[in-house]
């Protein structure tokens, strides 16, 4: 099948490719057999605590009452998999978003090829899992070029929060979480499954449902440990204080509601 | 194999339409662009299994090896540092200078042999050969760039778009494909043709006198659990003794992994080629052999972290040290020296 398209596509490209011809077939379409699947789209909306993040002008106050503005926040989302009503798994090929909140439209993406059924439960990865770590130069969300990777110390940075306050240790008084570390005990890979308190996603041939996700960015300063940023302020490597922070956010997400 | 071929199938339908420029060749026509493990070698750690190897892939990485470009203000590229004739080490410089003059803090090594690396850079920080570049491009001492910017650059040159298109099929360039084509150079830079290689398989050109074999008897017996044939390295991170430089503070090792067992820690070079890759070390430190040597024979330092196989030195007669550097002198690839395919692109 893929090698009849791919000749198809290949004769097109010779017979498209210098000047139109008038007399050129057009090549047939095929049938189409009925769908049997659709699409999942999930909506990451950033707050901290109840409101809604906006990036540079707004302070915000942490746990440990530091007074906090963002600059930047983006973190991998992958390996995602849905769950269905009869237990059965979906899990997204090539699963590996990149999502910032200074660009709106890496905010949404939809998951396809999702088969015909109602979901219970989503589960992912933030971050991106050991084995791409290793794995050379990717593409798509994975270019080393996203600012995302450490050209030194091979590897993803799962997760970036910058910005700035006036309680910072560091000179300049910015903060800078670079949080990565793929392997053995500097590993701060999280799977997180937040709940659908009891809705479903109902895929089926009129309906892609959007399940919309709230993440809180306050969750990166407290639980379990509550941050202090006179004395944790810049983080550019795996390690302990990467760690403390990735066990803090990995409660970060949640599910707000799914339209059907 | 059919996506080869499909591939394959769609650069010669690429070829034939109208969108390449029948005035620009390739940088230099190449053959015999193809995986090599050599006898009795072990399987190597790359094999270009994402990447496959071609002819047009290996030219483009050959024409970015020696590309200025990469760097910030277009006048360093990876040839600066790493020259051919010795070896792809940089001759005579203990630090190599970078952008604006500036100086690293680490002897550039000699590049060969990399696919059986398993992990790049003196301290190991970087894990796989297609994202070694990164390092120093974007060190703010070496090229001082990042791949936007190359990117940029390469994507307003006609001759590059050119090149891009014929290694990948269409003309547009992202930082994957930048290491690829890297990757297909560096990778392809093997050294299996010294003397000593000759020797080994039995081959012309061969013929050890008997103070080769001598010195290769005493590298087997003492130089071999770490430089060990037939690579001449064990990839591992040792602490051989040297003492600590106290303005560069180099930790090695422990700068990735933070761990104090790992201070001083530096990875084990190949030996290959090592008449050519002066100076010596990890800082350079050493100019000639001899003081290599001398080190393993009366200098090491003991941090605390000093390799086990080192805790007495290396004790060597000045007889032993003749013969072991008149075998270290036939690990010199002279084949690979004088490489065409190797050479800077006109």
């Amino acid at each position: 099948m893929k090698k009849t398209i791919f000749a198809i596509a290949s004769l097109a490209v010779l017979f498209t490719a210098c000047k139109k011809d008038p007399d050129e077939e057009v090549t047939p379409t095929p049938s189409t057999p009925a769908a049997t699947t659709g699409s999942i789209s999930l909506n990451f909306e950033h707050m901290v605590d109840t409101n809604a993040l906006t990036l540079n002008t707004v302070n915000y106050v942490t746990a440990n009452n530091d007074t906090v503005y963002f600059t930047k926040f983006k973190y991998y989302i992958s390996n995602i998999k849905f769950t269905k009503s009869d237990g059965s798994i979906f899990s997204e090929p090539e699963s590996y978003h990149l999502i910032d909140e200074a660009t709106v439209a890496s905010k949404t993406f939809s998951v396809a090829n999702v088969p015909f059924g109602n979901y219970t439960a989503v589960s992912f990865m933030i971050g991106v899992d050991s084995l791409r770590n290793v794995s050379g130069a990717q593409t798509g969300a994975l270019l080393t070029t996203n600012g995302m990777f450490w050209d030194w110390n091979s590897g993803y940075i799962m997760a970036k929060l910058e910005g700035h306050s006036n309680q910072s240790g560091a000179s300049t008084k910015d903060i800078l979480y670079h949080v990565g570390g793929f392997s053995g005990t500097n590993n701060v890979l999280k799977t997180v499954s937040p709940s659908f308190n009891g809705s479903t996603a109902n895929v089926s041939s009129t309906v892609n449902p959007e399940i919309h996700l709230s993440c809180d960015i306050s969750e990166w300063f407290k639980n379990p440990t509550t941050i202090n940023i006179a004395t944790l302020h810049t983080i550019h490597m795996p390690g302990t204080s990467a760690k403390t922070i990735a066990d803090n956010y990995a409660d970060m997400f949640s599910v707000e509601h799914i339209h059907n | 194999m059919h996506k080869k071929l499909n591939i394959l199938f769609l650069c010669i339908i690429i070829g034939f339409s109208c969108s390449v420029d029948p005035e620009i060749k390739p940088v230099l026509p190449v053959d015999n662009i193809r995986q090599v493990v050599p006898e009795g070698w072990p399987a190597p750690v790359y094999a270009f299994e994402n990447n496959p190897l071609s002819e047009d892939g290996f030219a483009l990485g050959r024409a970015l090896f020696y590309e200025k470009m990469l760097s910030r203000d277009n006048t360093i590229s990876c040839g600066s540092c790493h020259q051919q004739f010795v070896a792809f080490a940089h001759s005579e410089h203990k630090f190599s200078h970078g952008i604006d003059g500036l100086l690293g803090n680490r002897n550039a090594p000699g590049l060969f042999n990399l696919n059986w690396n398993t992990s790049f850079m003196w301290d190991g920080g970087i894990n796989h050969i297609e994202v070694q570049p990164l390092g120093p491009i974007s060190n703010p001492v070496e090229m001082d760039s990042d791949l936007n910017a190359v990117i940029s650059k390469l994507s307003s040159s006609n001759k590059y778009r050119q090149l891009f298109l014929r290694a990948f099929g269409t003309d547009s360039i992202n930082s994957q494909r930048i290491l690829f084509a890297i990757a297909q150079f560096q990778g392809m830079l093997y050294s299996y043709n010294s003397k000593y290689d000759y020797y080994k398989r039995g081959e012309t050109g061969g013929e050890m006198n008997a103070q080769e074999l001598s010195g290769y008897n005493l590298f087997v017996q003492k130089c071999n659990s770490c430089h060990k044939e037939p690579l001449f390295t064990d990839y591992a991170f040792r602490n051989n003794g040297l003492s600590m430089n106290s303005i560069l503070q180099d930790t090695g090792r422990a700068h990735i992994t933070g761990s104090a067992i790992d201070r001083f820690k530096f990875k084990t070079p190949s030996l290959r080629n090592i008449a050519l890759t002066a100076p010596y070390m990890h800082d350079g430190r050493f100019n000639t052999l001899d003081e290599v040597l001398e080190h393993y024979n009366s200098g090491i330092v003991n941090y605390g972290t000093l390799d086990t196989g080192l805790q007495n030195g290396i004790v060597l007669s000045l007889q032993e040290r003749e013969d072991l550097k008149a075998f270290l002198n036939t690990l010199t690839d002279y084949k690979f020296l004088n490489d065409e395919r190797f050479r800077e692109p006109n």
